[in-house]
């Protein structure tokens, strides 16, 4: 209880990089429905147990709907642009929601994602033979991380190539909202909206074999498809939702394989690992960022605590990954651990979409990177990896790497 | 072995199809979970239970008798 009275300031300060921080096995063990507070100065309510993490995440009482007015607001200045127009012109709940997701899902099927794996190939390739020009050390997370999801969504949404890299610019505009200057990030969201606007015009001309192509070819809401703004937020959101995340995540799998290189050294001899490696490094990233937060309509009990209607929580999926009544030796990395249920992508309705991309991408590339820099090292000790808090996930902030 | 999907659950996120393509498919049109394979093999039961077992939605039944 010690902890529940001294009421912690959430997100929790960590400042290693790839380590969890020592409060959440404290919790989980001892305090596993905490009072927090968080930046805005809110209080909300942490869960950390895997049993608890997982049923919030998966029970509809407990909403996205954090605009409500006694919600707990998550920083001072609001929550950037998941309560943007973002928010409202794509429904986030019920029926339409589903709607929503079941079109835009028909692209993200696991047999189309095995269809881009060659393009992820040549993509991945590519950029891992430039940076190897460029000369060592690299920055893998430069060089690798960050262009690679962006290039891919670009080819989803039927980009042109000459277009990639300032579809780079404006996501990262739009999601570090300290590093550019307010106008700035007005301009980009300008330039991007215009930009889309222009490009589902062309598509509706002469519609190609791309994820906007075949949205417009559904029709519009009277026959059962999307209107044109939803569309086009559609595609944006696509790109904001695909592209810090799995950034991030590249430069965090690569540094946890190579931060005991004998699991790097694992993987090249059985390649074959490659998919549970995957999943493993996504359970223990522990630095995946704020976790997410729901919104509680009606009175309900958690692990024998009750939250009264009205209560914000917020689960930490990164903790609940390292609970030891979910997943046996859960503070080992083991990479061939299977089955590996953990919660990085949520669960239930709402759980990434993008999961089955993000999964090919994650795979793509350390299959590549295996097979074309099979002495690939940390150019610095791990303790001097740094880490960020972006918007909606924490990452890294350089990855230097030698081969 | 015996495999049963609901598809109200399923939230088309996939996970199965990447685990044991030889038992799931998705629809075409909405990426809506299709039961291959509702028997499967003694070779495919590891990856049926995995998939079952991560299946974010839990719309993945499997019933282990004969
Ligand atoms: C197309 C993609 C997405 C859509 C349509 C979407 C939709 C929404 C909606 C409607 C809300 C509620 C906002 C409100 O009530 O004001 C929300 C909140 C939130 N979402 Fe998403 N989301 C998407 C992707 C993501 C991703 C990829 C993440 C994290 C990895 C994420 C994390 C959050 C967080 C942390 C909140 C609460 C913060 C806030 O209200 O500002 N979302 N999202
Ligand atoms: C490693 C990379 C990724 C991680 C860790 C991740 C994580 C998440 C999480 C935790 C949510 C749940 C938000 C909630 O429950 O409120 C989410 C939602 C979402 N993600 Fe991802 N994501 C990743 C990559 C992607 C990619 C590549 C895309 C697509 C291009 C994508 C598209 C979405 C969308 C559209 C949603 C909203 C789903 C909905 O509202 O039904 N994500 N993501
Ligand atoms: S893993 Fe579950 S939710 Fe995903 S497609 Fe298969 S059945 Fe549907």
């Amino acid at each position: 209880m010690s902890l529940n009275e001294q009421v912690l300031s959430y997100p929790i300060p960590n400042d290693t990089a790839l380590e969890p921080p020592a409060e959440w096995a404290e919790l989980r063990g001892t305090c596993p429905v905490a009072h927090v507070k968080l930046p805005s100065g809110d209080q909300a309510t942490l869960l950390t147990r895997y049993a608890d993490v997982k049923q919030v995440l998966a029970d509809p009482r407990f909403t996205r709907q954090l605009n409500a007015p006694d919600a707990a607001r998550l920083s001072a200045e609001g929550g950037g642009v998941f309560n943007s127009e973002i928010a409202t012109i794509i429904p986030d709940g019920g029926e339409e929601h589903q709607h929503w997701r079941r079109l835009v899902g028909r692209w993200f099927t696991a047999k189309r994602m095995a269809a881009l794996r060659p393009s992820m190939t040549a993509i991945a390739e590519q950029l891992i033979d430039d940076m190897v020009k460029r000369g060592q050390p690299g920055d893998l997370k430069a060089g690798l991380g960050f262009p690679l999801p962006v290039y891919v969504i670009c080819d989803m949404l039927g980009v042109p190539a000459a277009d990639r890299d300032r579809f780079s610019y404006w996501s990262d505009t739009l999601l570090n909202l300290t590093r550019y200057t307010q106008a700035e990030i007005e301009a980009a969201q300008g330039e991007f909206f215009q930009y889309m606007s222009d490009h589902l015009a062309a598509k509706r001309a002469e519609p190609g074999e791309d994820l906007l192509s075949e949205l417009i070819a559904v029709g519009g809401p009277e026959d059962g498809g999307l209107a044109d703004i939803q569309i086009l937020v559609t595609g944006m959101a696509l790109l904001v939702a695909g592209h810090e995340t799995t950034a991030n995540m590249i430069g965090k799998m690569v540094s946890m394989l190579l931060a005991d290189r004998s699991r790097w050294e694992r993987l090249l001899a059985d390649p074959s690992l490659i998919r549970t490696a995957v999943e493993e490094t996504l359970r223990l990233d522990a630095n995946s960022g704020f976790g997410l937060p729901r919104y509680l309509r009606e009175e309900t009990e958690v692990s024998g605590t009750v939250l009264p209607r009205g209560t914000t929580v917020v689960c930490s999926m990164a903790a609940a990954n390292r609970d030891e009544s979910a997943f046996e030796a859960a503070a080992e990395m083991d990479l061939s651990r299977s089955p590996n249920p953990h919660l990085s992508f949520g669960t239930g309705a709402h759980s990434c979409l993008g999961q089955a991309l993000a999964r090919t991408e994650l795979q793509v590339v350390l299959e590549v990177l295996l097979r074309r820099l099979p002495a690939l090292e940390l150019a610095v000790p791990v303790e001097e990896l740094e880490r960020v808090e972006g918007l909606a996930v924490g990452g890294l902030r350089t990855v230097p790497v030698r081969w | 072995m015996k495999v049963t999907v609901d598809e109200d659950k399923c939230c088309g996120a996939g996970q199965c199809v990447l685990i044991a393509p030889e038992v799931f498919d998705q629809r075409e049109d909405d990426g809506v979970v299709i039961l291959l394979e509702p028997e499967p093999g003694a070779d495919q039961h590891v990856l049926v239970r995995e998939a079952a077992a991560v299946c974010p939605a839990a719309a993945i039944e499997v019933s282990e008798e004969a």
